[in-house]
């Protein structure tokens, strides 16, 4: 048993972070939410398409790039991290099944939670949309409609609910959540060691320092939990990675946003930007009261 | 990311296994956990078993992952846990092995694996608690002996222990980080008086210790000396990293066991409270995953756990204490009653949050040593 990245892992992991720096860097993310309307950049798509990204675990012999889930879940964690846009997670699944998924030249979405995102500019829609209507999503990057009448469930479910295709989408959703807890807790800790009040730098109070170390147990609470999962697929440990990396994803944003004091409230930060998202996130691909329930039937 | 075990692991595990199957039915009932010398005699008597086997020594010289699998087999098996054994299986043994001359080693890690001597902690002291690097206790050489005379608290087990880890201010002058020595007492030497404290759950597992003017041979120290503070990091760093391996396993089992008591008595049809141990499941299952990333980290990094010991005891420590809530959520009147294992083990857990470095004290840990922010107040 060894826990740690392999040596290719950590290549991928270094090659993903550095094609989405080039890709989606800072400036990307502010120019697209500075839009008038989110609108899907068919270019980044193509070039994550041309990565790799979405044929990340299709076999070689049909066009893919023959990894795993383990892979897959260190690739999404870092587009976590950048806030990439899109159904990236719908498309990655989809790709084999849906023509041009892997390569990145078709946007496949899928209704999630009576939710759809990017219904308006997908190509391909898995799922019944009659009567899905607009809404104002909260997260200025993630368009959502809503499909009536398709409420998240509620009661105990079978785990058997949570197929093996459904659950590589919440584990990879999982992971892009820990990318994003990951980055608020950088974020955090670079701001409280340049910030100075009282004539000090603010990550010199203990106050601080013990919200930005909270962070840290739930991030590396969360990403054990889901890199556990890649590995051993098995859907209970699937849920409960999903359940901690929301809540690592939420929880850190949010004590990000307390630790840029006033500047967090600001549309200016990039924080609101990760605290949103990781709200879209918690709400899609199983939800934490059934995912609680999920953990709960395999006791 | 590989979870799987070896061929040779597997048979370890495999082996381990079968013998637990045939020793554990031949085991003495358990004594009152009240009887500090009746759980001593217990639990060496069990670390005796596991010496004979071959066991003993899996807690630091056989490879973390097999230790891993030894912990998780007997927490499954349910098997006695290290219990007054806890400090020299756990603490000084590890340190002595890591820290000490060969002469050392051979005289004390034999008596401690096979449960003929037990170790206790003299660390804390009234003024010096999690702030450990303020400890008075001073230490003045006097040919071949130190002479140590002072106070410690909350020493665990030092009414049943042989030998005391013992931190001692060897230099009164230098920094209060610098002039600390690490001292093995043995308890039965003239001046040593303990004074045993009733703790809230009305146990005695830990105590007061006077020391005046107790003569320690020079020989019984381990590290250099006034290098106390960096061979005490090394014990602290066991502590925190491996040492509460085996009580996530065991949580993970008391937590299907309270699963089938709340399906046994309707507990389980309130949604809140099915939920609620869903999400503790999903805890516990989670730490012991951090657990294996932090044994492959150690492995990797020559074996002494490093700060993520520390990320992992916040969690667990505050998981524990909520574990034991849902369980009186789930045993209802019963949770009031002292002749109950779970009553007497969740006001232990209250301890959990404090002891080897209070939370507060971790997450300075975590903030200063793995996220680089400033020393401060």
């Amino acid at each position: 048993m060894d826990f740690r990245l392999t040596e290719d892992q950590r290549a991928l992991r270094k090659g993903v972070r550095e094609l989405l720096a080039r890709l989606f860097g800072r400036e990307a993310l502010r120019a697209a939410v500075d839009a008038p309307s989110p609108s899907l950049d068919r270019e980044l798509w193509r070039e994550l398409g041309a990565a790799g990204f979405f044929a990340l675990r299709l076999p070689e012999e049909e066009g893919g790039v023959g990894l795993g889930l383990p892979e897959a879940v260190l690739a999404f964690e870092e587009a976590g991290r950048c806030l990439v846009p899109g159904p990236l997670v719908a498309t990655h699944v989809a790709a084999g099944a849906v023509p041009g998924a892997a390569e990145g030249s078709t946007v496949v979405t899928e209704v999630d939670e009576g939710l759809v995102p990017w219904l308006d500019e997908a190509d391909v829609v898995l799922g019944d949309v009659a009567g899905a209507a607009p809404m104002r999503s909260v997260d200025p990057l993630t368009p959502l409609h809503r499909v009536p009448g398709l409420v998240g469930t509620t009661g105990v479910p079978d785990t058997a609910d949570v197929l093996p295709a459904t659950g590589v989408a919440v584990l990879l959703t999982a992971a892009e959540q820990v990318g994003s807890a990951a980055a608020t807790t950088e974020m955090a800790v670079r701001y409280a060691r340049e910030r100075e009040q009282f004539g000090q730098v603010i990550g010199g109070f203990q106050a601080v320092k013990h919200l930005c170390a909270g962070m840290l147990v739930r991030v590396e609470l969360a990403r054990a939990a889901v890199w556990a999962a890649s590995v051993t697929a098995d859907p209970v440990e699937i849920a409960g990675a999903k359940l901690l990396a929301d809540e690592a994803a939420t929880g850190n944003a949010r004590d990000c946003l307390q630790v840029y004091g006033g500047m967090g409230f600001t549309w200016e930060a990039d924080v609101h930007l990760h605290l949103k998202r990781a709200w879209v996130r918690a709400g899609l691909r199983l939800p934490a009261a059934r995912a609680e329930e999920v953990v709960a039937a395999g006791l | 990311m590989d979870l799987a075990h070896s061929e040779e692991e597997e048979e370890f595990r495999a082996r381990l296994r079968e013998w637990l199957a045939a020793v554990l039915p031949t085991l003495p009932a358990r004594p009152d956990p009240l009887d500090w010398p009746a759980r001593r005699a217990y639990d060496c008597g069990w670390q005796r078993r596991l010496y004979d086997a071959g066991y003993a020594d899996v807690h630091w010289d056989a490879s973390p992952t097999q230790r891993l699998i030894f912990l998780e087999e007997t927490e499954l098996a349910g098997a006695p846990y290290v219990g007054a054994n806890f400090v020299g299986l756990l603490h000084a043994g590890p340190t002595i092995a890591a820290e000490g001359t060969a002469g050392q080693r051979d005289r004390w890690l034999p008596g401690i694996l096979r449960g003929d001597e037990v170790w206790c902690q003299g660390f804390s002291e009234p003024e010096a608690g999690s702030d450990l690097a303020s400890l008075r206790t001073r230490a003045v050489r006097d040919g071949d002996a130190y002479v140590v005379s002072g106070q410690k608290i909350w020493t665990s087990h030092a009414e049943v222990a042989d030998w005391c880890e013992l931190l001692v201010r060897t230099d009164p002058t230098a920094s209060k980080h610098r002039g600390i020595s690490w001292l093995a007492m043995p308890m039965d030497a003239p001046g040593v008086t303990v004074r045993p404290l009733r703790t809230l759950a009305g146990s005695t597992e830990f105590a007061e210790m006077f020391l005046d003017e107790v003569r320690i041979p020079v020989g019984n120290r381990v590290g250099e000396e006034n290098d106390g503070w960096r061979v005490t990091m090394v014990t602290l760093s066991f502590e925190r990293g491996t040492a509460f391996v085996g009580e996530v396993v065991a949580c993970r089992r008391l937590l299907g066991e309270l699963a089938r008591t709340a399906r046994r008595n309707g507990t389980w049809d309130d949604p809140v409270l099915r939920r609620r141990l869903g999400r503790l499941s999903a805890e516990f299952q989670a730490l012991w995953r951090l657990t294996q990333a932090n044994v492959s980290e150690a492995q990797a990094t020559g074996g002494v756990p490093g700060a993520g010991g520390s990320v992992f005891k916040l969690h667990y420590s505050h998981a524990r204490q909520e574990l034991y809530e849902a369980a009186a959520a789930v045993l209802g009147p019963d949770a009031l009653d002292l002749g109950r294992d779970w009553t007497l083990d969740r006001l232990s857990s209250l301890s959990y949050t404090i002891a080897a470095g209070t939370s507060q004290i971790q997450r300075n840990i975590v903030a200063e040593r793995i996220l680089g922010l400033p020393k401060g107040r």
